[in-house]
């Protein structure tokens, strides 16, 4: 089978991979491009393990060809933490014991983060809807709430007083 | 309610630290199964059968293999040539690695393809061309044992299907029991198949160094030091010798019990590693992991309870047909083939008890794992709950009332029970007591029969469970010969920091936070400076694996018994430095200190460097323990459960509204943890009670083989969990924890079963069979006249 050069942003880097045109993104992102915490959990778009964003809209890597991301910016995982550390989302999974075995966590944040451009301050039942295109069999989802809530905490709350320095 | 001893610091029992594993997983930085990639590494994959039954005629692997970049088609008759066509089953069954000349099952592995890359393997599986004879397929475990069945397994020189018989319990005077009761309740319980479906599938890298003459194998498995001594058993007349095979458990994407078994792939992998002499990689997909791996539960039960009009429960029938599909292939302890079932008289003070299980061949695949639960507990409590509130119905006894009558009592423990189980430690009133509190029991009542004159829905659920986990004991329990205990091992380097290895393996459960606040807790040295490591049968000592919610009471225990000997050692070296007799000391967490002169201090980290530069003459240098944990009895965690059920009559939707869990593990080691395996627990055990089941048509066609069919809850199905906890110590564990990673599948159930007939049992339903899907429901409905 024809292979063909695509070109990506890939967490902010230009990285280029020459691919099969039935390469499934996802083994493009794994194995050309060595980024292995987008993971692979049931290959028919139910389980969200592999979700990545695509121009910075949530997609199941595992149902897009390599070849469809051609010039476009993809973020995995590995993009999420800034240079201070890890990321609102990833700093919530941590405190709040978000994640157990951590195989949907990646696919999981990527949701979550993808929310939390989308709404400042969800209800429940918003944060549930938005992750239930991604499955997990650990943790019940009750400390994933709480870890979403508590990065949208960080993130949109009120900036505090700031403190009396003394000598007003 | 949840003690400390420790600072945060040191953040031993009772503290909730963040997890010491989590900054990798959080990172993309795991190491699971398919992240492993060795230079030269091959792809295997697996043509399966499309038939449940059928006799292969031929396989041409020409068109495959003129396919560039594959090296090579393995059937059964190669496997053959070297012995390795069949191997053991944990229940001394047998299973075929690839069949030589027919399949029993359908997804059953027919051959394997090996090739530069995967996805020459998936074209050339689509290449390899099977002619097959179908032959009569048997799906029905009653069918299965009448005269004249289609003979699942003609090589076992049987004319039956029949595999065991299986009974415990006194028949006798159980009868007698029913017959002087005021009432008997009499139902059919039917626990379908189900699949542990962790939402990392299985594989591994096989990978034959022929110049060593080593095997190193990344698998995804539970028990990698058993799994190490199989593959010696069964392949050492090949030349795999135990010292030289080495398997290596990275990190896993969720066990739940079905990364316990051997599958044919991994045996595969290895057999076409040793032939090749390169790396090879198997990894399943979705489709073969529910359609081809081991399933859990397929009890179809028939019990019978006896009560007295004041509520007494007397005596309790069961009679048991177990569907194995071809093999036995359980993973149950060697002498108990139905598990630990026969803890079916659940948290009652019953006086007679006598329990049947057959087990059965049929064309499905093998099996009869775990799904999260030790070893058929989830079936025993499934049935003596169902029935206990069946009871309860049927001479008008609040479900609530006939279990407070009937529970063991507190003071009772250690309690012996009738089927033989000695349970070490309860407090079942108070648990049931405290969930009732918690969701407003009565007030819930009273809304019912509101509700109900309205003609409105509403039932109540209740589940008092009592499990039996943390197996050994070492006399009662081995797996394959082999003893159930299991090992810590402990090291303190002269800066008084730790390494911890250990026999057991995590999948999720946090080991390398909660086994470093075990040693925190016994040596003082900050958690943060123990690391902990498992899964690796090179550097760890020997261990029997994670499952059945025994790594706490085993390994945890092993923990604590190795850094109390570190402590002694620590004692003697302590009394040697400061210069005082070993009496005179007094521990604190961290330090020893001289009685009635608390200036003479040595800290922890102070001995561990004297055991290396300054240690007393004649004693060995160093401060390191192992220990080989056999506990003394099992432990039984147990809780009460309370669920509040609406059921839409148009639709027969069931809408869990509230569901309470009040959990006991005894002494927890980190509440945060404890919590997250109850909301895990419960929501596995929603699963199977509305949502999952894998069942098979008439010609043995799997109906559950994908995500499509096959329904894991998503955050919508699953309701906002409630938890909260009662701590009963175990008397007999070294620091009174009792384990409770699977608890709440094993509760959860029950109580939503029994909410769903709480709601109907007015309008004639006594009993409804999981899962109570919409379509189910409705029909129950339509059944008893309920119109929307």
């Amino acid at each position: 089978m024809t292979s063909r050069e695509i070109h990506l942003t890939v967490n902010g880097e230009a990285r280029t991979a020459t691919v099969e045109p039935r390469l499934l993104l996802v083994h493009c992102i794994r194995e050309n491009l060595g980024l292995t915490g987008t993971h692979v959990g049931c290959e028919t778009s139910h389980c969200g393990a592999c979700t990545i964003h695509v121009d910075d809209t949530p997609v199941k890597s595992c149902t897009m060809f390599a070849v469809q991301a051609d010039g476009k910016s993809i973020t995995t995982v590995e993009g999420l933490a800034g240079p201070g550390g890890l990321s609102p989302v990833q700093e919530g999974f941590w405190e709040e014991h978000g994640l157990q075995c951590g195989f949907c966590t990646p696919g999981m944040m990527m949701t979550a983060t993808a929310l939390m451009r989308e709404v400042a301050t969800p209800s429940e039942a918003e944060i549930r809807e938005a992750i239930s295109g991604n499955l997990c069999r650990c943790t019940g989802y009750v400390n994933i709430v709480k870890a979403i809530q508590y990065a949208h905490a960080k993130v949109h709350a009120p900036a505090p007083a700031l403190a009396h320095q003394g000598g007003e | 309610m949840v003690t400390t001893r420790t600072t945060p610091e040191i953040g031993g029992m009772g503290h909730s630290p963040r997890r010491k594993e989590d900054p990798r997983f959080l990172q993309g930085k795991g190491n699971y199964i398919e992240d492993v990639k060795l230079p030269g590494m091959l792809w295997m994959d697996i043509v399966r059968s499309p038939y449940a039954h059928a006799k292969i005629v031929s396989i041409d692997a020409s068109k495959a293999l003129a396919i560039p970049g594959v090296l090579a088609v393995i059937t059964g008759k190669d496997l053959e040539k070297y012995g390795l066509h069949w191997m053991p089953t944990l229940m001394s069954d047998t299973q075929m690695v690839l069949p030589t000349d027919t399949v029993k099952y359908q997804a059953q592995e027919v051959c394997a393809v090996i090739a530069t890359e995967r996805y020459i393997a998936a074209d050339a599986i689509q290449a390899v061309e099977v002619e097959y004879e179908e032959l009569p397929v048997v799906v029905d475990p009653f069918k299965s044992m009448q005269p004249g069945a289609t003979l699942v397994r003609p090589d076992k020189g049987k004319d039956t299907n029949h595999i065991w018989h299986w009974e415990v319990g006194d028949a006798a005077a159980t009868d007698a029991m029913l017959q002087a009761s005021d009432v008997v309740v009499k139902e059919h319980i039917y626990l379908p198949r189900i699949h542990v479906a962790s939402i990392e599938t299985c594989g591994c890298v096989a990978s034959f160094d022929k110049i060593e003459g080593k095997l190193t194998v990344w698998m995804t498995t539970q028990a990698p030091h058993a799994i190490r001594t199989v593959l010696a058993l069964v392949a050492g007349h090949v030349g795999l010798s135990e010292e030289k095979i080495r398997v290596i458990s990275p990190d896993i994407g969720g066990g739940f019990g079905g990364k316990v078994p051997v599958y044919p792939g991994y045996v595969i992998a290895i057999a076409a590693s040793v032939l090749i002499g390169k790396p090879v990689k198997w990894i399943e997909d979705r489709m073969e992991n529910l359609q081809a791996d081991s399933f859990a539960r397929d009890y179809h039960t028939t019990a019978e309870l006896g009560v007295n009009r004041d509520g007494t429960l007397t005596g309790l029938r069961i009679k048991t047909l177990a569907d194995h599909g071809y093999a036995d292939a359980a993973a149950n302890p060697s002498k108990f083939p139905a598990g630990l079932y026969h803890i079916c008289t659940g948290s009652y003070d019953l006086k007679g008890a006598h329990v049947e299980v057959d087990g059965v061949y049929t064309n499905k695949p093998p099996g009869g794992v775990a799904y999260r639960c030790s070893f058929r507990v989830t079936e025993a409590v499934h049935a003596i709950e169902r029935m206990v509130d069946i009871a309860a119905h049927e001479i008008g006894m609040d479900p609530a009332a006939i279990r407070m009558k009937n529970f063991i009592e507190a003071d009772a423990f250690p309690y012996k029970s009738v089927l033989g189980w000695e349970y070490d430690s309860g407090n079942y009133h108070l648990a049931l007591r405290k969930a009732m509190d918690i969701i407003g029991y009565e007030d819930l009542r009273r809304e019912q029969l509101e509700k109900r004159a309205r003609g409105e829905l509403m039932g109540i659920g209740i589940c008092s469970f009592t499990e039996i986990v943390g197996a050994g004991p070492s006399k009662d329990f081995d797996i394959l010969g082999i003893k159930m205990f299991d090992s810590a091992e402990i090291r303190i380097h002269p800066t008084g920091k730790a390494i911890a290895r250990f026999g057991t393996k995590s999948q999720g459960q946090g080991h390398e936070t909660t086994y470093a606040q075990i040693v925190a807790e016994e040596l003082g040295i900050p958690m943060a400076h123990v690391q902990v490591e498992e899964g690796d049968t090179d550097t760890a000592p020997y261990g029997l694996g994670t499952y059945a919610s025994r790594s706490t009471p085993t390994s945890g225990a092993a923990a604590a018994m190795a850094a109390r000997k570190i402590r002694d050692k620590a004692r003697k070296i302590a009394a040697y430095l400061l210069e005082a007799d070993e009496e005179d000391l007094e521990w604190e967490p961290g330090r020893f200190s001289v009685r009635g002169n608390p200036e003479a201090v040595k800290t922890i980290q102070e001995i561990a460097f004297a055991a290396y530069t300054n240690h007393p003459q004649g004693m060995e240098a160093g401060l390191e323990a192992t220990h080989y944990y056999d506990p003394p009895n099992l432990t039984y965690p147990f809780g009460s459960y309370i669920c509040v059920v609406d059921i839409d009559k148009g639709t027969g939707q069931v809408h869990v509204r509230r569901f309470v869990a009040v959990d006991d593990c005894g002494n927890i080691i980190n509440p945060k943890i404890v919590d997250g395996q109850v909301h895990g627990g419960l929501t596995m055990g929603i699963a199977p009670a509305l949502y999952e089941e894998i069942s098979y048509d008439e010609a043995g066609n799997c109906l559950g083989g994908s995500f499509i069919d096959y329904l894991v809850p998503t955050a919508v199905e699953t309701p906002h969990w409630e938890t909260d906890k009662t701590i009963t110590p175990s008397p007999h564990h070294p620091f009174g924890a009792k384990g409770v990673g699977e608890s709440a599948t094993v509760g959860a159930p029950p109580a939503i079963v029994n909410a769903v007939v709480d709601a109907l049992w007015h309008v004639g339903v006594r009993h409804v069979d999981i899962p109570m899907t919409p379509a189910r429901i409705w029909k129950v409905l339509r059944d008893h006249g309920v119109e929307g």
